[in-house]
This record gives C-alpha cells, structure tokens and sequence, in this order.
C-alpha cells in the first residue's frame, strides 16, 4: 500500500468534515500560539539583556567597598570607606590581566549655567572610563591625566545636561558652567548615546576628574568605587582572582578574614538576569505547553468519536482489501494532518501576536527558528502519539462486525 | 455449461461460535465447488448460515475447521493481512445496504479498492472504474455524489466497486434486500448480463423466487446443504423487469 495513496485517502476523509477538523485544530493553533508568543517574550527579554551588557561592555569589572551585600547585613560608614586611591595605584601598577581601570566618586546636585539649571550628577572618573563603558567625545576633548593630577576644573557633559543647560542651542565647550558652587569649564561634549534597553538616559551623564570630585566637591580621601576592564572577557574570573589577591595584600587581610570589598563582573550579573529571565521562560512555556497538550488530547477526542462514527466505513475498507496496518496509517496521516496544520496557523497566529506585542507594547520580543523548528516537531509528535490509540482501535476492528454496524 | 476451472472448492467447512457458554453452530460442514462462470444463488432463511458462509468465502471470517480453495490456493490458515490482499485482488463484495462512501462521487467509490493496490497507477485506476461505471449503465453519473443518488443507483456502484479488481468471483449478500420490486429486477437484470459476460457470481438471498434466474442454486437449513441444483432454464430478470408496471 503506498503512502501517497493513503494520503489521498486520509484529506479526503478530512475534507469531507471541514468544521469539525477546524474546531479539533483549534487547541492546537491556540496551544501552539501561546508557545511561540511565550518563548518570544521570553527570548526577547534575554536578548535585550544581552544586548545591554555589550552595550555596558561584557568584560567590564566593578569593585565596591565593604563585604559582599548579598547577605543583606548592614554596612557601617567605616566599610564603605575601605577602597581608597592607594588600592587603585596598586591595581594600576600590579595587575596584569587589566586593559583599563577607573576610580570612580560622584556627587549628586544642580548643574547651572546662567538662568538654566538642572539636578543630576558629576561622575568622577579618569581618563580611561571612555574605554571601559565604550563612550566617545563628540565634540571637543576630554581631560587628560594632567587635568586628573591636578584637580582641574573641568567638564564633559552630556547630550541632556547640554540641552537642559544650553537651551538656546549655544556651543556650551568653552563656557563655565557650575556644578553647585563648584565652577567647571566645559571642554567637550559626549558622543550621544540615547536610552539604553532598560529606559534609562544614558545622557544624562557629565564627567569629571575624579580628583575634582574628591577634592573639590565632596572632601574625601577614599573611593567610591573602581571600575576595570578585563584584557580578555574569557576570562574575566582570573582577572577577578588577581584583583582580589592584590586588594587582600593592600587591605592587610589576612587567611579566613573576609573580603571588606565586593567585586562584580558585568557577566556574573548577566548570568543571574538571564537566570532569572530563562526561568520565567520556562515557566510561561510550560503553561502554553500545558495548552498544547490538552489541544492534543482534543484531538485524540475526535478521532475516537471519528473511530466510532466512521465503524461502518472502516469496515468496508477492510472488506475491499484495506489491511489493519492501512487503516492504522490512514488515522494517523489525519492526526498528523490535524496537529501539525494547526500547528504551522499555530505559529503563524504566535508570530502574529508577538509582532503586536512589538508593536504596540513595545516589549522586546523575538521569535526564534528554534521555537519555531520546536513547536512543528512537538505538533507531529502530538498527532502521532494522541493519534495512535484511536488509530490502532480502528485497526483492530473486525471487518465483519464493523460492516455491520449502524 | 462449461466446468473447467474450479474457482471455489470448500470441503466439509465448519464454522461455530462461542457465545458465552454456549456454541452456536452456524455452519456445520458444508462442501462444495464453483466452476468458472457459474451464477450460484445460496438460499435459505433468516439464520441459516447464509452470511457466514460468504463471509468465510469472502475471506472476511476464518472457519473453525474445513478446507477452503480458492482459485487453487488454500486460504483457510492465512493471516490477517495475506487475507486482505486476496479481498483486495480476487474477491468482489457486494453488501445489501452499499456501503458507499458519503459524500464522495461514484468515480471515486469505484476507485477505493483500487487504491488498496500500489500496482495500479492513478489513471489505470480512473480509467478501470469508469469503463465499470458503464459496463453497470452509470457512464453519465461518473461525478455523482452517493448520496445523490436513488438505492438502485447506489447499489450499481457498489457492483462497479465489485468489478473494478476484476475480481476471481463476487460475492453478493442480499444485494437486492434493500430494493423494490421493480428495481430489483433491474439489479438481477445486471447480475444475469455480467453471467453472461462470464464472470463467476454467488447470489446471497432469503427470496426462493430468485433461484429461477441463476444458473444453480444451493439451499441451507441450519448449517447444512439440504439441496444443490443446476437450473437450465435460466429465466430472463429483463422480461419480467420490461414487464412490471411502471412506477412513479
Ligand atoms: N458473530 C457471531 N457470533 C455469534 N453468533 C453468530 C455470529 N454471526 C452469526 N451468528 C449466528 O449464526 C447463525 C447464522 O447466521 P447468519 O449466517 O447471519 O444467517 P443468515 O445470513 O442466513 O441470516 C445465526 O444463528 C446467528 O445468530
Ligand atoms: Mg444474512
């Protein structure tokens, strides 16, 4: 018997009950649906975090002062005063698996020039923060290692600190604006950069030697942070071993005294969105699945009642010389015809909805190949094993009784 | 009448079932041979053992015990899928009630056991079942539906399914039970042309009348032969057909 012959057979037997295929591929074309809206929600997600950590740098190193917070204890004043210029001067001179490394202060208040003025930051930084967080000057310059030794005051401000300080459209390098009572030339202007995934402005940013900041703003002799880049983002761990061996050496620790500073990479944190996104993930897919399996068990459903309706059918065939294994294929071909149909609108209808999840909710959402490549395999599966039952009770009726059925 | 090749031998064929306790014997050793081009009637009344005897004949159902020839080869032991083959290629079966598939046209109908054969391509195929729509005088209703039609059409096509295997012999199970008078004998009138032509027909029916237009008929009484004769003076179906009154 060929395969191309039952074919024939099983359409013909599906057409001729059009409605009720439809209503039986209904539970599969919304299961299916769901997955792939699900998995692109999902994957969206994980993406634009991704997309978010190389936009931040993915080698990227922070170190704070005081124990490790994860823990939730309070910290005093004192531990957050651990890391001071000298730890950053060790760094500079003994690690070897740093590209580029920056102390980081900064001070909260109004930013002024002439009528305008606006509440935001100076970020306190030196001359290699550009390199670590992948930032360019767009117009002008930025300070140099002299202006840092020196304290100098300076500026490069924002895209937003411009517009909010410049409304007029003036060219602000050159001008002295004032960061409360702190008066600062601007020397350049930051290359734009727009709002990054999470909806933040990644604009409103103005930075100063971080010397400035220490001395002239806030009167401090330690760190608030340091920021590095790792020479290879493979292997970010190492970098993280030497940086905490030289800090352990710095502070005096000795064996069993923990760490009175943190340190966190950039992939560590993608790591733990990411978990948490893949998570959620999974859960949202295992409802959707949870939808498909029932659209399959649907299926199943009709085909018995199709079985019993269609006894006398069967029969006949069986009398004209259908064999059970015929008949076996016959049903299965209409499972699969059923699942895997509904499955390909399924999709469609996912991929459908998540583009209006794009659209008009504006999440990111991405439908993968792989979700895609899933779902039409999880369909055919679907059809053949909720198919098989009702297909094999076909097959094992008995001609005579089955011809005789009413 | 010419008795060269036997197409069906059964010999002392048993055929009993269980029910519950006890064992209904509905064919309690039957023997006998059809030749080539005979046109047998099997009478006898309700629950004489008339389906059953088809049926074994038909390779539908085995027998408990006898031997079963046909066209030469023993069927009797064969498997469930070897019997399918030989229903697909040497048996024709006709039923009282069709048995059409609904919604589907008469071409189509026709085709099915045809597509039981991978042998048979798909225009061998629509070219053999339309040269049998005709032959059973439905060469204008190729495309009808089979719910369209009247009883008497229906069971036309299921003759036109019956021929399209070219089948060793057809089995018919009262093919006329479901029909009136008048378009029985217009069946019978099709049965006794195919005879004609050659073909090898067993006749099923409760209806004693019938035997004066087959070439031999075979009487049952509870499982047993109680009588087998020729009939050499086969009556036209088609006279007493041209003759009934017409009805509206
Ligand atoms: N599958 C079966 N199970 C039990 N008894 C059966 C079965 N088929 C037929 N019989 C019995 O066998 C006898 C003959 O039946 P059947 O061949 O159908 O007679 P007919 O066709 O001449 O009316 C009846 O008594 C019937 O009840
Ligand atoms: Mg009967």
């Amino acid at each position: 018997m060929n395969i191309q012959n039952l074919l024939k057979i099983a359409l013909k037997a599906l057409n001729n009950n059009k409605m009720r295929c439809f209503l039986t591929m209904l539970g599969v074309i919304i299961g299916v649906g769901a997955v792939i809206a699900m998995l692109a929600i999902g994957q969206g997600s994980k993406d634009s975090i991704k997309a978010q950590i190389s936009e931040m740098g993915s080698n990227m190193i922070m170190i704070f002062p005081g124990a490790d917070k994860r823990g939730g204890v309070r910290q005093s004043s004192d531990d957050m005063q651990t890391l001071k210029p000298a730890d950053y001067e060790a760094l500079v001179t003994q690690a070897s698996t740093i590209a580029n490394i920056t102390p980081t202060v900064s001070s909260s208040g109004q930013w002024i020039y002439g009528n305008s003025n606006y509440p935001s930051q100076a970020q306190g930084v030196n001359t290699q923060y550009l390199d670590i967080r992948q930032r360019s000057v767009a117009e002008g310059d930025f300070f140099t290692e002299t202006d840092v030794k020196n304290a100098a005051k300076v500026c490069v401000l924002g895209k937003t600190l411009v517009d909010n300080l410049f409304p007029d459209g003036s060219d602000p390098i050159g001008k002295v604006v004032r960061f409360g009572k702190v008066p600062l030339t601007v020397i350049g202007v930051l290359e734009e950069k727009g709002y990054n995934t999470m909806g933040q402005d990644q604009d409103d940013l103005a930075l100063v030697p971080y010397t400035t900041v220490m001395k002239r703003m806030l009167a401090i002799d330690y760190l608030q942070g340091i920021q590095a880049s790792a020479i290879d983002e493979e292997q970010t761990e190492k970098t993280i071993d030497e940086i905490t061996d030289i800090l352990r050496t710095q502070h005096k620790l000795r064996d069993g005294d923990e760490d009175n500073f943190t340190i966190r990479s950039m992939q560590e944190l993608a790591e733990m969105i990411s978990s948490t996104s893949s998570m959620m993930t999974v859960l949202l897919a295992a409802v959707a699945g949870i939808s498909l399996l029932v659209g399959g068990i649907g299926i199943m459903n009709i085909m018995i009642v199709s079985v019993t309706e269609r006894t006398r059918e069967i029969g006949l065939r069986m009398s004209i010389g259908a064999t059970g294994r015929d008949i076996m294929t016959q049903f299965l071909i209409e499972a699969v015809i059923i699942s895997v149909t509904g499955g390909i609108i399924g999709i469609l209808l996912g991929a459908l909805a998540s583009w209006m999840i794009v659209t008009f909710a504006h999440w990111p959402v991405t439908v993968s190949a792989s979700s895609v490549i899933l779902s039409f395999l999880v369909c055919t599966v679907i059809g053949i094993i909720f198919g098989f039952y009702p297909a094999a009770k076909a097959s094992n009726l008995d001609p005579i009784e089955a011809i005789r059925y009413e | 009448m010419a008795k060269e090749k036997e197409i069906i031998k059964i010999v002392d064929l048993k055929r009993y079932f269980k029910v519950g306790d006890e064992t209904v014997k509905a064919l309690r050793g039957v023997s006998f041979t059809i030749y080539e081009g005979e046109f047998v009637t099997i009478m006898g009344t309700s629950g004489s053992g008339k389906s059953t005897l088809l049926n074994t004949l038909g390779c539908l159902d085995t027998p408990t015990s006898g031997q079963y020839l046909l066209d030469g080869i023993s069927v009797q032991d064969m498997g469930k899928n070897e019997r399918a083959r030989i229903r697909n290629r040497k048996i024709g079966f006709i039923f009282q009630n069709y048995n059409l598939l609904p919604k589907t046209t008469a071409l189509e109908n026709v085709e099915l056991p045809l597509l039981y054969n991978s042998g048979v391509s798909a225009k061998e195929r629509a070219e053999r079942a339309e040269k049998c729509l005709r032959a059973v005088g439905l060469g204008d209703r190729l495309y009808h539906k089979s719910n369209q039609m009247s009883g008497g059409q229906q069971q036309r096509v299921a003759i036109a399914r019956a021929l399209v295997n070219n089948p060793v012999i057809i089995l018919a199970d009262e093919a006329t039970g479901n029909l009136d008078t008048r378009t029985s004998f217009s069946i019978l009138t099709l049965f006794q042309k195919l005879y004609n032509e050659g073909k090898t027909i067993i006749f099923v029916t409760h209806n004693p009348e019938l035997a004066l237009y087959s070439s031999r008929n075979i009487m049952l009484r509870d499982g047993h032969i109680v009588s087998d004769e020729y009939n050499y003076d086969i009556k036209s179906a088609e006279e007493v057909y041209r003759n009934l009154p017409q009805e509206e």
